[in-house]
C-alpha cells in the first residue's frame, strides 16, 4: 500500500506563498552574476592567453588520465588475526603419514603461509627413515589438482552433503533390515588400511548394519603371499624385510626397490647393505631373476632374464639346489635353461646361511610357499624375515575380491561402498567387474575424484586429500603413526559444498556419537595405544604426550608374539609338493606379457599428477606413456623401428591375448627376456583428469585370474604390426658410453684390492706421450705453481659446498628429480615439447647400457677406426649392464658458461657456487652451448601463461589452484631466461641465516639440497667442504671420488664416487 | 699515373666516353623500372614480410617456435648471422684491400659488393638480436651506465667482442661506401630534370661541388678509411669465429678458427658478388663495365679462397683423427659424422665448397656466365651448410652421450631466414634503382689508363673522345693520386 503521508518542509510549503512558489524553482536563491563576470573589462585584458588555456587543460587532462592510471593491483589478504604458529616467509614442518593403499611413508609435510608445498622423509620414522620415493613427493601436487571431486555427487548431480547422508542412510537402512539372512548385501570395498581407527569404524559400520561386510583388495594384489604364509603360519601375513642385513639377496621377479611391498622402507635398507666407506669394503651380492628390466634388476650384481612362467621353477629349482646342499634332497620337478646357474646361486645363499633373502614377486601360492621354504632352508627367518614383525601393508585378499563380484553379478549386494579403489579400471576383464557393478541397485564411492568407478556411481562422497585430514597408520606390528592436516580443506564451503573425510562419512552413516574423527581418533589412541592419554594423567599428560606424539609422526609399542599360531613343518612339507605340480602346470608359450608397474605411475592411482607424468621412467626414459618392452633383437626381427639415432618415432604393435588386443608403441628394452613383452600398468586413464586421460593403454583387464590369485602375466599373445607409428617422448634416446670414461666402475674385488680401482687419471694424450692432467693445464702458472695462491686461498676460506654422488648408492629411482622439481619450480612441458628434447629438470639420471663391443674388442675384430664408436653405440641387447648417474649442474670453479655470457648473468658465487642472474639474462644460450655437461635448461615458452602448458604445468592451471603448490623462495622464471640447479641456494641462505641468529657455525647436515634430503639411498651428499667434520670433506679423501669430464679442467664442485659392482663369482658364464 | 700494360684486357670495353659512361650510369635511376624488376621487387617485398610475421611471433611467442632443444641451443638463428656475416666480407675486402693493393679490375663492381655488404650486415644483425630469450633486453649487452652500480658486460665474451666487431665494421664500411657516392650522387644531382630528384639528390651530395680541393679530401679520405677497414676485414670474421672457437664445445674448440673463418667468408661474399653483378650487368645494361674478365678475376679469389677453405677442413679433420681424443670423433669434420644422421649436412658442405669449385681451375669455366652464375649460388649454399655443420653438428655429439640430440628447423626459422633474402632483396633491388650502380668516378680514371680506348684508341682520336661532360673537367688530379 503506498503511503499517502505528504511531509513539509516548513510552512511556506504547507501554505504555498506566492515568495515561495517564486523562489522554489529557482536553483539559486540570488541572481548569478553571469553578465556581470563576462562584463568585466579585465577579462579581456587578462594575460591568460588562449595558448595559455589550452596549456593548462592539456597538462589538466594529461595529469588527469595519468592519475587515473592504476598500477597493477595485487590482492594480499593479511592475516587480521594471525595465528600464532604462521609468519609469513617462515616454512612450518608438520609430521605427517603418506599411505595411499600402496606405498607407506612416514613424511615431514613443509607448509608456508599455510600452504604445503612440499613433502620430505621423516627420519624418526624406523620403517622409511626418512626415505621417500617419487610417487611421495609427488603427492602434493595431487592436493591442488583440480580435478578432484568438490561436492558430493548424488544421481551424477552436484548435490549436499545433508541430501546424500539422507539418502544413503536410508538405503542402508533397507538393505539392513533384511536381516542376517542377506548377510553381505552390504560391501565395502576398499584397498588396504592399514588406519586401526579407520578398520574400527568399518566394525563399527557392520555393527550397525550387520549385514555389511568388508572386502580388502588391491589393484596390485600381494595376496598369494599372505596365502602361503598362512598355510606355513597359521596366519595370513606379509613378514618384514631386512635387506640390509642380507650378504646375498636373491630376488626373483621382485622389484622391491620401487614397487614390491614397501619400496622406500627397502631401497634404503638395501643402500645400507651395499654402501662402501673407508671403514666398510664389503657389500652384499644382489642376484635378480626377472622378465622385464626393472629397477632393482638394474641395479643387481648379476641379472638373469626369465621368463615370467618359469618363476616357480627357478624358485623350486633353487629350492632343490639348496636342499641338495641341506643334505635333505628333494628332486627338480622341471629343468629350466638356468640351472646351471642356479646351483651357483644355491652355493652362495648356502655359504651365507642366516644372512641370506630369497624373495619372489609373483602372486601365486606355490611360488611363494617355495620361497618360504628356502628362506626357512638357509635360516633366514629371524635374521633377514622376520615374521613377528608382521607387516599390514598389501592386505588385499583377491579370493574374498572376486567371491564378492560374482554376489554382484549374482544381484546378491544391494549397497555397495567402494573407498580408495578403482575396480571399474584396476579390475582384471576375467571377473568382469563393470557388468556386475552395473547390476547393484546402489552404488556408493568414497573416491576423491570421480574416477571410473565413481563415474558410474549413485553417490559420490568425496573423501579429502590426505594432506588435509586426520588419520593414522599401523604399517607393521607395533609400528603406529599419525597423519594430521596440514591445510583446512580446500573445498568447503561458500565456495563449494565441500569434501569430507571418508571416516567421518562413515561415522555418520553407523549413527555414532561422536562423528567428529579427530576426536575418534584421539579416543582411539587413547584407549589402544596411549594409555598416557586416559584422563588419571592428567590434563597437562593427555596433550604432552599427544603432542609429542603428533610431533614426531611416530609411535612404537612392543611386539606381542603369538607362537600358538605357527604351522608345523609337515604341512609345508605336504605343500611343497603341491607347489611344485602348480608350478609344472604353470601358463606358458606363446609372447608371455608381464604387466608391470612403473617407478613414477606405479597403479595409476596418481596418474593425474604432471610431475609423475613427466618424470622419465629410469630404465627407459621415456615420459607420458606406457608401451610394450620388447627385446631389441626380437623387434629387428619383426622390423619394427628400434628407435636409433635420436628417433621417437616408435612403431606402433598390436598385442593379441585370447581374443582382447592392445594397440601401443614397441619400445626396444635391451635385457627384456625373448620371448616375452612388458606393458606398464597404471596408464589408459578415462577419468583421472585433464593430465592422464588418454595417456596409453590400460592393461589391467588383462590380469589373469589363475589359482584364485591374480597373475600379473599371461601366457599365450600374439604381437603384430599394427603398421602405424607413434611419436615416444623420451629424455635420453643414446643408450651406451662409447667407451668414454663417463661414469667409471669397478668390481668388488679389484676396489677391495685397490679402491682407486676404475677411477685411474685419465691421461692426456701429448707429443710427449702421455701426460697427467696437471701437467697439461693451461693455467698452470696462474692458479697452481704461483707463489701467491690466490685461487686455493679463496677455496680453503669460509664456505665451501660440494655434492658427492655416490654411483654405487644411486639406484636411479627419480626421487630426487621430483623432489627438484617441487622445491625449484621447475616447470612441466608435457609430451610434445619432451619430444622436442626441451624437458626442465634441474636434475636428470642418464641411464647408460653397456655394449658388447669395446674399443679393444672392436680392434680384435678388425672394425674400422670410424665404425667402432657406432658399434659401441649399440648396448648388449641380451641382458646388458645398466649403471645410474644423476647429472646436475656441476657448479664449475672454471665454468665454461660463466665466461660466454655477454652479460655476466652467470657468474661464480664465493662460496663455489654457479648463480644464475635470472633478471639479467638476456638468452643468448651460449652458456648452454658451452656446458658440457648440458645441464641448463632454457625456458623456451612463458611456462606459466603460455596456453601450450594449460593442461600440464602446475604454475599455470585455469584456477589459481595449482599454483598454491609453488615455493615462495624461489621465483617463477619468465621465458627467454636460462635456469639450472643452484644446489638448492634459497635453503643455504635460509640455514646461513638460522647459524647467524644462533651466533654459530653451520653444522653439517644443517642444509641440504632437495635432491640430497630425498635421495632414500643416501647417494647424494651435500656439505661444507671446508668443516673438517663435514661428510663431504671425508667423502673427498675417498680414492673413489672423481670429477665428470675431468679432462675438460672445469673442475667441478660436484664429484662422483665410482660404483663398484660384486660379480667376480660370475654366475652367468 | 698508372698505366696498363697494352697487352692486358681492357676493363672497360665498348670504347666508352666520359661522357658515355656518365649516360650508361645514370640510366638505371633516372629511367623506369622494368617489369622484371617490379616481379623481383615484389617477390622480395612478400618474401621479407612472411619474415616480419615469423619474427613477430617468435618475439611474441618465445624461441619454444624454433626447434631447438636443451642439446642444441643454436641452429638457423646463428648459422643464418654467420652466414650473412660472411657475405658482408666481400664488399669491403673489394674496395678496401684492393684499393690499396690498387687493384683497378674492382672498381667496377666494388659499388655493388658495398651496398650487398651493408645489406648483408643489416641481414646478419637481425639474428643475434632474434636468438636472444629477451631481444627487448638488447641493449644489456652495451657496456651502458646503469643505475645497478658496477653491474658492467662481460668483457671475456667473446659475443660482447661480436657487437664491437660488427657495429665497427658496419659504421666503417656504411661510411666508406657513402663516401665513394657522394661524387655520384652529385652527377645525378647536375642531371636532374625533375625537381624532388633535384632535391633528394642535393641533399644525398652534401654539396659537392667537384672543386680540386673536394677531390683531394674525398682520396685522402678513401685512402684513411680503406686503411681502417681493411683490418676490419679480417677482425669481423675472426671475431665471430671466436664465438666458437673459445668454446669448450669439441669441434669448435680450434684454433685454426680465424682464418680459416676469413677465408670462408671471403669466399661466399665473392660468390653473393657474382650471384649479384650477373644479373646486374645483364638486367643494367651494364655488360661493357663488367666484363668477362671481372667474372674471371673474381672466380679466381674464389678458388683461392675456397682452397684455403679446403686446407683448413682437412687441418680439422687430420687434428681430430690425429689427437686421439675420443670426444673429438664427432667432431663436424669426421668420418663419424659424415656416416651419421647429419651425414647429407656432411656431405652438401663438402660437394659444395670443395668438390664443385674444381671447375674452377679450368679457364673456359672460368669465363662462362652460366657456369659461374650457378657455381656462386652452390657456393653459397655450401658456405651455409659450412656453419650449419659446424654449429649444429658440433653441439648434437657432445661429450655425454645421454645429451645427444636431433634438430631440424621450424617453419619459423626457415620463414626468417626466407625474410631476411626477402630484406636483403628488397634492398638492394631499391639501391639499384635510386643509387648508382657504378662507382662512375672513380671508373673514369681508368678510361685513359686501361680502357678499351686506351688499348685500341681510335685512328684518328678526336678531343670529345676523352672529353668530358664539363663535371669531371678536374679529373687529371685523381690520376695524380693513382
Amino acid at each position: 500500500m503506498a503511503n499517502e503521508k505528504k511531509y513539509w518542509k516548513g510552512l511556506e510549503e504547507l501554505n504555498e506563498s506566492p515568495a515561495f512558489v517564486k523562489a522554489r524553482d529557482k536553483e539559486f536563491a540570488k541572481e548569478v552574476p553571469i553578465e556581470e563576470f563576462l562584463g568585466r573589462e579585465s577579462i579581456t585584458t587578462s594575460n591568460t592567453s588562449r595558448r595559455d588555456f589550452l596549456k593548462y587543460l592539456g597538462f589538466t587532462v594529461a595529469a588527469a588520465s595519468l592519475a587515473a592510471c592504476e598500477s597493477p593491483v595485487v590482492k594480499t589478504i593479511p592475516y587480521v588475526i594471525k595465528p600464532e604458529e604462521v609468519t609469513p616467509g617462515i616454512d612450518n614442518w608438520y609430521a605427517s603419514t603418506f599411505f595411499n593403499g600402496e606405498d607407506y611413508c612416514s613424511v615431514l609435510i613443509k607448509t608456508r603461509d599455510g600452504r604445503p608445498i612440499k613433502i620430505e622423509g621423516n627420519k624418526n620414522s624406523p620403517v622409511t627413515r626418512g626415505a621417500v620415493n617419487a610417487r611421495v613427493h609427488a603427492s602434493v601436487l595431487s592436493l591442488y589438482d583440480n580435478f578432484r571431486a568438490k561436492t558430493p555427487y548424488v544421481h551424477g548431480g552436484e548435490s549436499t552433503w545433508d541430501l546424500a547422508d539422507k539418502e544413503v542412510g536410508a538405503k542402508l537402512a533397507a538393505a539392513a533390515s533384511k536381516g542376517e539372512s542377506a548377510k553381505g548385501n552390504i560391501a565395502i570395498l576398499s584397498s588396504t588400511i592399514i588406519s586401526p581407527s579407520t578398520r574400527e569404524i568399518i566394525a563399527g559400520f557392520i555393527e550397525k548394519y550387520p549385514t555389511a561386510k568388508h572386502v580388502t583388495w588391491d589393484a596390485v594384489s600381494f595376496s598369494g603371499m599372505r596365502k602361503a604364509n598362512e598355510q606355513y603360519f597359521g596366519k595370513a601375513v606379509l613378514p618384514s624385510y631386512s635387506f640390509d642385513k642380507a650378504k646375498t639377496i636373491v630376488s626373483i621377479a621382485a622389484d622391491f626397490l620401487t614397487n614390491w611391498i614397501s619400496p622406500i622402507e627397502f631401497s634404503k635398507q638395501y643402500a645400507d647393505g651395499r654402501r662402501l666407506s673407508k671403514k666398510k669394503k664389503d657389500m652384499s651380492r644382489h642376484i635378480q631373476f626377472e622378465s622385464i628390466m626393472s629397477v632393482s634388476g638394474a641395479n643387481a650384481d648379476t641379472r638373469i632374464p626369465i621368463k615370467p612362467s618359469e618363476e616357480g621353477a627357478v624358485a623350486y629349482n633353487l629350492y632343490a639346489a639348496i636342499s641338495k646342499l641341506a643334505g635333505s634332497p628333494v628332486g627338480n620337478v622341471t629343468s629350466t635353461p638356468y640351472d646351471e646357474q642356479i646351483s651357483k646361486v644355491a652355493a652362495e645363499l648356502w655359504s651365507n646361511k642366516g644372512n641370506s633373502l630369497v624373495v619372489a614377486g609373483a602372486n601365486d601360492v606355490a611360488v611363494q610357499s617355495v620361497v618360504n621354504m628356502i628362506n626357512k632352508t638357509l635360516g633366514n627367518y629371524g635374521s633377514t624375515v622376520n615374521i613377528d614383525r608382521e607387516c599390514n601393508l598389501r592386505q588385499g585378499n583377491d579370493e574374498e575380491f572376486a567371491a564378492l563380484v560374482n554376489d554382484m553379478k549374482a544381484g546378491k549386494v544391494e549397497v555397495l561402498i567402494t573407498y580408495n579403489t578403482n575396480p571399474a579400471y584396476t579390475a582384471s576383464a576375467a571377473l568382469g567387474f563393470k557388468e556386475a557393478y552395473a547390476k547393484v541397485p546402489c552404488k556408493i564411492s568414497l573416491a576423491s575424484s570421480v574416477d571410473e568407478t565413481a563415474s558410474t556411481a549413485d553417490y559420490i562422497c568425496p573423501d579429502h586429500n590426505y594432506l588435509e585430514s586426520w588419520n593414522d597408520a599401523n604399517p607393521y606390528a607395533g609400528q603406529y603413526s599419525l597423519a594430521q592436516p596440514a591445510i583446512a580443506p580446500l573445498f568447503c564451503k561458500p565456495r563449494h559444498e565441500g569434501t569430507r573425510c571418508a571416516q567421518e562419512t562413515l561415522l555418520k552413516w553407523s549413527g555414532a556419537e561422536i562423528t567428529d574423527y579427530y576426536s575418534y581418533l584421539q579416543n582411539y589412541w587413547k584407549k589402544n595405544l596411549l594409555p598416557e592419554l586416559s584422563d588419571e594423567g592428567g590434563g597437562y599428560l593427555i596433550t604432552n604426550a599427544w603432542n609429542s606424539t603428533l610431533q614426531s609422526g611416530i609411535l612404537e609399542k612392543p611386539i606381542v608374539v603369538n607362537d600358538s599360531e605357527r604351522g608345523s613343518s609337515e604341512l609345508a612339507q605336504a605343500n611343497i609338493s603341491e607347489a611344485a605340480s602348480k608350478i609344472v602346470n604353470a601358463a606358458k608359450g606363446g609372447i608371455e606379457v608381464i604387466l608391470y608397474q612403473k617407478t613414477s605411475i606405479g597403479a595409476g592411482l596418481q596418474s593425474n599428477n604432471p610431475w609423475l607424468q613427466e618424470l622419465p621412467d629410469p630404465i627407459s626414459k621415456v615420459t607420458w606413456d606406457n608401451y610394450i618392452t620388447m627385446n631389441p633383437s626380437e623387434m629387428k626381427d619383426k622390423g619394427f623401428s628400434l628407435l636409433e639415432e635420436d628417433n621417437h618415432v616408435a612403431s606402433v604393435a598390436t598385442l593379441t591375448l585370447n581374443g582382447s588386443s592392445i594397440d601401443l608403441p614397441v619400445f626396444p628394452q635391451p635385457g627384456q627376456a625373448k620371448g616375452t613383452v612388458g606393458i606398464a600398468l597404471g596408464y589408459g586413464r578415462t577419468n583421472a583428469g585433464r593430465v592422464a586421460n588418454g595417456v596409453g593403454a590400460n592393461a589391467f583387464p588383462w590380469v589373469q585370474w589363475t589359482n584364485n590369485t591374480f597373475q600379473y602375466y599371461a601366457a599365450g599373445a600374439t604381437i603384430a604390426s599394427a603398421n602405424k607409428t607413434y611419436t615416444i617422448g623420451a629424455t635420453q634416446t643414446h643408450n651406451t658410453m662409447i667407451g668414454r670414461p663417463i661414469l667409471k666402475e669397478a668390481t668388488l674385488e679389484e676396489y677391495q684390492k685397490n679402491p682407486a680401482a676404475g677411477n685411474e687419471e685419465e691421461k692426456i694424450k701429448t707429443i710427449e706421450g702421455l701426460k697427467s692432467l696437471k701437467d697439461v693445464n693451461l693455467w698452470d702458472d696462474f692458479d697452481k705453481k704461483s707463489p701467491v695462491n690466490l685461487t686455493n686461498n679463496a677455496e680453503n676460506l669460509g664456505l665451501r659446498w660440494k655434492l658427492a654422488i655416490d654411483l654405487n648408492s644411486c639406484i636411479g629411482c627419480g626421487s630426487c628429480v621430483v623432489s627438484c622439481t617441487a622445491e625449484n619450480n621447475v616447470p612441466v612441458v608435457g609430451k610434445s615439447e619432451i619430444v622436442l628434447v626441451r624437458e626442465m629438470h634441474w636434475i636428470r639420471i642418464d641411464r647408460y647400457y653397456s655394449s658388447d663391443m669395446s674399443w679393444e674388442k672392436a680392434k680384435e675384430q678388425d672394425i674400422t677406426e670410424s665404425n667402432r664408436e657406432y658399434a659401441m653405440m649399440i648396448p648388449s641387447t641380451d641382458n646388458p649392464e645398466i649403471a645410474f648417474q644423476p647429472v646436475m649442474c656441476q657448479h664449475c670453479n672454471h665454468a665454461p658458461c660463466e665466461t660466454v655470457c655477454p652479460v655476466l648473468a652467470t657468474s661464480h658465487g664465493s662460496e663455489g657456487i654457479n648463480q644464475m642472474v635470472y633478471n639479467r639474462c638476456v638468452g643468448t644460450k651460449y652458456c648452454a652451448n658451452n656446458c658440457p655437461y648440458k645441464v641448463r635448461r632454457f625456458n623456451w615458452f612463458n611456462y606459466y601463461r603460455d596456453e601450450k602448458f594449460l593442461e600440464v604445468n602446475p604454475a599455470q592451471q585455469s584456477n589459481e589452484l595449482g599454483r598454491m603448490v609453488l615455493n615462495p623462495d624461489v621465483v617463477v622464471r619468465s621465458r627467454g631466461v636460462m635456469e639450472k640447479c643452484s644446489l638448492c641456494i634459497q635453503r643455504i641462505q635460509v640455514g646461513k641465516l638460522k647459524a647467524k641468529l644462533d651466533s654459530r657455525q653451520i653444522k653439517d647436515g644443517e642444509i641440504k639440497t632437495a635432491c640430497a634430503q630425498s635421495c632414500p639411498t643416501e647417494a647424494i651428499v651435500f656439505g661444507n667442504v671446508n668443516d673438517p667434520e663435514s661428510q663431504v670433506a671425508e667423502l673427498i679423501k675417498d680414492e673413489r671420488n672423481y670429477l665428470l669430464l675431468a679432462d675438460l679442467d672445469t673442475q667441478p664442485n660436484v664429484f662422483y664416487m665410482t660404483k663398484i659392482r660384486n660379480k667376480d663369482k660370475a654366475i652367468l658364464e | 699515373m698508372h698505366q696498363d700494360s697494352i697487352i692486358r684486357e681492357p676493363l672497360l670495353l665498348g670504347k666508352k666516353t666520359y661522357h658515355q659512361v656518365t649516360e650508361d650510369v645514370a640510366r638505371p635511376v633516372e629511367g623506369k623500372a622494368n617489369k622484371y624488376w617490379w616481379a623481383l621487387f615484389f617477390l622480395a617485398i612478400i618474401a621479407w614480410l612472411w619474415g616480419i610475421g615469423c619474427m613477430a611471433y617468435t618475439v611474441g611467442r618465445g624461441i619454444g617456435v624454433w626447434n631447438l632443444n636443451r642439446t642444441i641451443d643454436w641452429g638457423w638463428d646463428i648459422t643464418n648471422f654467420v652466414w650473412w656475416i660472411g657475405i658482408g666480407h666481400a664488399g669491403t675486402l673489394i674496395s678496401a684491400v684492393l684499393c690499396l693493393f690498387r687493384q683497378r679490375w674492382r672498381l667496377t663492381i666494388n659499388r655493388s659488393a658495398e651496398a650487398m655488404t651493408i645489406f648483408a650486415v643489416m641481414c646478419a644483425a637481425i639474428f643475434p638480436v632474434l636468438h636472444m630469450g629477451r631481444p627487448w633486453l638488447a641493449y644489456f649487452v652495451f657496456p651502458l651506465p646503469n643505475q645497478f652500480g658496477s653491474l658492467w658486460v662481460n668483457f671475456n665474451s667473446p659475443l660482447l667482442w661480436d657487437v664491437f666487431a660488427i657495429s665497427t665494421y658496419f659504421t666503417v664500411s656504411i661510411v666508406f661506401w657513402y663516401l665513394g657516392l657522394i661524387p655520384d650522387f652529385a652527377m645525378i644531382r647536375d642531371r636532374a630534370k625533375t625537381k624532388s630528384r633535384k632535391i633528394l639528390y642535393t641533399l644525398f651530395s652534401f654539396g659537392w661541388s667537384g672543386r680540386a680541393k673536394d677531390w683531394q679530401r674525398f682520396e685522402e679520405v678513401t685512402l684513411v678509411l680503406a686503411g681502417i677497414a681493411t683490418p676490419l676485414v679480417f677482425s669481423v670474421h675472426s671475431i665471430v669465429s671466436s664465438d666458437f672457437a673459445t668454446g669448450v664445445v669439441r669441434g669448435w674448440h680450434s684454433t685454426v678458427y680465424p682464418p680459416y673463418f676469413v677465408a670462408g667468408a671471403i669466399f661466399s661474399g665473392m660468390a653473393m658478388v657474382l650471384t649479384l653483378v650477373i644479373v646486374g650487368r645483364k638486367v643494367l645494361d651494364l655488360e661493357e663495365y663488367i666484363t668477362i674478365q671481372h667474372i674471371e678475376t673474381m672466380n679466381k679469389v674464389m678458388l683461392t679462397m675456397g682452397s684455403v677453405v679446403g686446407i683448413a677442413y682437412f687441418a680439422e679433420f687430420f687434428q681430430a683423427w690425429y689427437s686421439g681424443d675420443p670426444n673429438e670423433s664427432f667432431i663436424y669434420l669426421s668420418w663419424n659424422n659424415a656416416k651419421g644422421v647429419y651425414g647429407w649436412a656432411f656431405w652438401s658442405l663438402i660437394i659444395c665448397n670443395n668438390i664443385i669449385p674444381q671447375i674452377l681451375w679450368l679457364k673456359k669455366a672460368r669465363r662462362n656466365l652460366y657456369i659461374t652464375f650457378i657455381l656462386s649460388i652452390v657456393i653459397n649454399i655450401g658456405m651455409w651448410f659450412e656453419r650449419f655443420d659446424i654449429i649444429v653438428t658440433d653441439l648434437y655429439r657432445d661429450y655425454l652421450p645421454s645429451d645427444w640430440t636431433y634438430y631440424s628447423p621450424s617453419w619459423v626459422e626457415v620463414g626468417i631466414f626466407v625474410g631476411t633474402i626477402g630484406m636483403f632483396f628488397t634492398f638492394f633491388l631499391l639501391f639499384a634503382r635510386w643509387f648508382p650502380f657504378i662507382a662512375q668516378a672513380e671508373l673514369k680514371t681508368t678510361l685513359k689508363s686501361t680502357g678499351d680506348l686506351f688499348h685500341n684508341p681510335p685512328r684518328h682520336p678526336k678531343s670529345s673522345d676523352f672529353e668530358s661532360d664539363g663535371f669531371h673537367a678536374e679529373h687529371a688530379s685523381i690520376e695524380t693520386v693513382h
